[in-house]
């Protein structure tokens, strides 16, 4: 029981640092809340497709700015597709990069564009490990017989 | 034979005398028959003698004359009766016509004499004529010259040439010796000698102006004649030998120029001249004659015109260029401004994105948590909180709307609201700081105040919110009041507002709110800087944390409600009261209990069921799309997705409720709204679209409305927030979010 709730109190430490350091934003909240019995892993199911969503749009991305001769309008139509996604699961930090991500392919800045990617691959990763630890400790509770209250 | 009556013949022996009247009748009678031979002959070589038959009368008369002397001869002989018949016969022919010569004489004589006197009028008309010629030529010649001078001045258009020109024309033609301009000076007392044609740089002499021989040349518009010797003649050395030649002095009117102002030109006052001088050649005995004089005169006239013409020109240039550069600095300016426009707008979007995004999270995380089991003071933490940070949210829309507010684009809403339960709300709000600070807060709403008013609420609230914070921050201690009533129409007649005339009438009141504090009080110097925004009291540094936007926002307020604001203090330490009135609308009877609806439904009271309810979620962004039909789903909404605008054309159909779709993906969205229309043209329940997007500039929320969408709401949606849009979706059909 105790291990429980350690369990417990560790994730909900854990998920308040995310929140804290601007990792997620209420967004992530929202989604949380929309979980319910009807839909037992809404939260899992749409940042896994966030993930793949954002899998594919970073190598877009990456292709498209190792090309000699760079279609910034692709390259901002990728990035608003990011920006999108982000914002509707709470990464927040992603979701800022790719504001400037946008400021910089409007100005058609190679180098901007460049470190702005390099800036979301990073976030991106860091995201994405933080989310992963997240929902392994949720299964560790659940498994345990816990609950996870949200 | 009988002898005649003849004249008896003279003594035979005189012979010698006979022989010397015989030769002599001999010789007469030779005379009177060559004469008229002689006439004939020159009458008929000229043409033009008009008494030809004067002539042959005389002809006949000299011929009968000699035949009667030659006939004579025979009658000194012994003659035949013959001969005295002709001899008779000839003598009174001979008399005949002689005495007819003789009277026509009479009237021929006066004829001739009077043809001489016309040839001597003649000659006298050819002498006279032949002199006008003479005189028309010379003026002719005048005219030329002048024409040509003129030419040559009014060919430039600028100053120093003409001026050049006129002198070296005129010494040309006239053959002078010298000429010389003096222009007034600055001061209009001297003359100075601006031009010679001699000498390359005159030096500069002046002339006092009033000198007798310069009033005289001024005072007439002739050329005169004036002595070699005054001083504006005398403009070279005097080498003492020579006979100074005749000189003429002429003004030169210079034109009226008050209304130019030219900067390197002598001031001019109403009527100035300039002296132009002419020297004759000093060792030629020439005289000025009057067709020289005149021609002078023209010259100075015309020279005078071309100058006003050079002035008028260089002052159009010089006008023209000013506007140039004016132009050119305008534009700069006015580029300068719009940037500044830009930088500003821009710097307000994005902090204002920047702004909310933290606003959102704290109340968002506060909602949550009432939602939670809390104690029940926790409760009221939380409610507190929640209250705060919606005030500062309505902050941060308020900077963005003071921006709106200083283009005039701001407008006020006009609700109905109940005006009391405002202010039991500002007091509670501002009680617990009132309390920390240990200050008492009383208030005093008048009873006649109406209960409901119609206006706008949260408007009104952040005035008096921001005037009591103020009254509450700068009181240390003591007591504050606020006191609100029905203002009446003699309290209008204020000395302490002269300008505010408001006009009461049957469906507005005017609200007054007075809030006094025993605070450190405003120096009275200081009052009228308080309304400026940015600019805040010196004297109270040890409060940065106010932005100073404060007051400027509630006098514009209070301005758009109609109303006025003003502080008054005593002084330093002696408190400060601050009032204001504003124009609230009076409700109708009818409607005074129909309280406009809130959207946003707070907690989770909201019984309102959706299940069921079939709507469209076109989003092409698969996160976002999830995200949204997950929390549709949640509500109890059957959810259709579509992932394009295509699909969604091709999935819509009259059994969907709403449809919701994205436009932050350009004017897609937009286009689809339309087509949407199109297809249900003609059905009277078509699905509701609304459009949701995180773009908050208000054009988005023009164009939504232009396509005919039914509504706006803006991203992030939170659970609540989607709860009470639906509400209000199914109940009003429309519902635009304010951006």
């Amino acid at each position: 029981m105790d291990g429980i709730v350690q369990l417990e109190r560790q994730l909900v430490d854990y998920t308040a640092s995310l929140f804290h350091e601007g990792f997620l934003d209420d967004q992530f909240n929202q989604l949380q809340q929309l979980q319910d019995e009807s839909n037992p892993d809404f939260v899992v199911e749409v940042v896994t497709l966030f993930f793949e969503d954002a899998d594919r749009l970073l190598n877009e991305l990456t292709k498209a700015l190792g090309q000699p001769s760079i279609d910034f309008k692709r390259l901002d139509a990728h990035v608003h597709q990011l920006k999108g996604s982000s914002s509707s699961i709470g990464a927040q930090r992603i979701h800022r990069v790719c504001i400037s991500f946008r400021n910089t392919c409007e100005e058609q800045n190679v180098e901007g564009c460049l470190k702005n990617l390099q800036q979301v691959k990073h976030e991106y990763s860091l995201v994405k490990s933080k989310l992963e630890t997240l929902f392994r400790m949720e299964q560790q509770i659940l498994a345990a017989g816990g609950s996870v209250s949200r | 034979m009988e002898s005649c009556n003849c004249i008896d013949p003279q003594v035979p022996a005189d012979d010698l005398l006979m022989k010397y009247q015989y030769i002599s009748d001999f010789f007469i009678a030779l005379a009177y028959f060559s004469i008229p031979l002689e006439l004939i002959y020159f009458v008929k070589k000229s043409a033009v003698f008009p008494y030809r038959w004067v002539l042959v009368q005389f002809g006949a008369f000299i011929v009968l004359c000699g035949a009667t002397h030659l006939i004579n001869l025979w009658t000194f002989r012994i003659h035949s009766r013959t001969v005295a018949v002709v001899m008779t016969t000839a003598k009174v022919l001979t008399a005949v016509v002689s005495c007819a010569t003789a009277l026509m004489l009479v009237h021929i004589i006066p004829d001739l004499l009077s043809v001489k006197t016309r040839e001597l009028f003649l000659k006298n008309k050819a002498a006279e004529l032949d002199r006008e010629m003479g005189l028309i030529r010379t003026q002719e010649e005048t005219g030329r010259h002048v024409r040509m001078l003129t030419h040559e001045i009014r060919s430039t258009l600028d100053r120093h040439t003409i001026l050049k020109t006129t002198l070296v024309e005129l010494g040309r033609t006239l053959a002078l010796e010298e000429c010389a301009l003096w222009m007034p000076t600055r001061t209009g007392l001297e003359l100075q000698l601006s031009y010679t044609l001699r000498q390359q740089n005159p030096v500069g002499y002046t002339v006092p102006i009033h000198l007798p021989v310069i009033n005289q040349v001024f005072s007439s518009n002739r050329a005169v004649k004036i002595s070699p010797n005054c001083p504006v003649a005398r403009l070279r050395p005097y080498a003492g030998k020579y006979m100074p030649g005749a000189v003429v002095a002429v003004r030169v009117p210079l034109l009226h120029l008050s209304n130019f102002q030219i900067y390197d030109w002598p001031e001019v006052s109403t009527r100035s001249y300039a002296l132009m001088v002419l020297m004759l050649p000093s060792d030629s005995a020439r005289q000025w004659h009057v067709h020289e004089l005149e021609l002078v005169e023209v010259v100075a006239d015309q020279v005078a015109v071309a100058l006003s013409h050079a002035a008028i020109l260089e002052e159009s240039m010089r006008a023209r260029d000013q506007l140039i550069e004016q132009n050119v600095a305008l534009d700069l300016a006015r580029r300068e401004a719009e940037t500044a426009i830009r930088a500003r707008n821009d710097f307000l979007a994005v902090m204002n994105h920047e702004m909310r995004t933290p606003m959102h999270a704290v109340i968002a995380l506060s909602s949550l948590l009432q939602e939670t089991d809390l104690t029940a003071e926790q409760r009221l933490m939380v409610e507190t909180i929640l209250k705060s940070s919606n005030l500062l949210a309505t902050l941060i829309n308020d900077v963005l709307d003071l921006s709106r507010l200083e283009d005039g684009s701001l407008q006020l809403e006009a609700a109905t609201f109940n005006l009391h339960s405002l202010f039991r709300e500002v007091l509670n709000l501002i009680k617990p700081v009132a309390s920390v600070k240990k200050l008492s807060l009383t208030s005093h709403v008048a009873s006649d105040l109406p209960m409901y008013a119609i206006g706008d609420e949260k408007r009104l609230m952040q005035t008096i919110l921001n005037v009591v914070g103020n009254a509450v921050k700068f009181s240390k201690e003591g007591c504050i009041s606020i006191t609100a009533f029905v203002a009446k129409p003699e309290s209008f007649r204020d000395a302490r507002i002269p300008d505010f005339l408001p006009v009461p009438s049957d469906n507005h009141f005017y609200l007054r709110v007075q809030v006094k504090d025993s605070g450190s009080g405003i120096n009275p110097q200081d009052i009228p800087k308080l309304f400026t925004k940015f600019a805040q009291n010196q004297s109270l540094t040890r409060n940065p944390a106010g932005s100073g936007l404060g007051l400027a926002i509630c006098r514009r307020f209070v301005n758009l409600m109609e109303g006025h604001i003003w502080v008054e203090s005593e002084g330093i330490g002696k408190g400060c009261t601050v009032t204001f009135i504003v124009k609230l609308g009076i409700p109708d009877r009818s409607n005074e209990f129909k309280l406009p609806f809130v959207p946003k439904v707070p907690g989770n009271h909201g019984s309102t069921n959706f299940a069921g309810l079939k709507v469209l979620v076109m989003d092409d962004n698969g996160v976002s799309r999830t995200v949204t039909k997950g929390l549709l789903m949640h509500l109890g909404c059957d959810v259709t997705t579509a992932s394009s605008s295509e699909e969604c054309l091709r999935v819509v159909s009259l059994e969907h409720e709403v449809v919701f779709m994205d436009v932050c993906t350009g004017l897609d969205g937009y286009e689809l709204a339309v087509r949407i229309h199109e297809k249900f043209t003609k059905h009277q329940d078509r699905p509701l679209i609304v459009a949701l997007t995180g773009n908050t500039k208000k054009v988005t929320k023009e164009n939504c409305m232009r396509v005919g969408m039914d509504g706006l709401i803006l991203k992030p949606v939170s659970v609540d927030k989607m709860r009470g849009v639906l509400s209000e979706l199914l109940e009003r059909r429309v519902l635009f979010e304010s951006v």
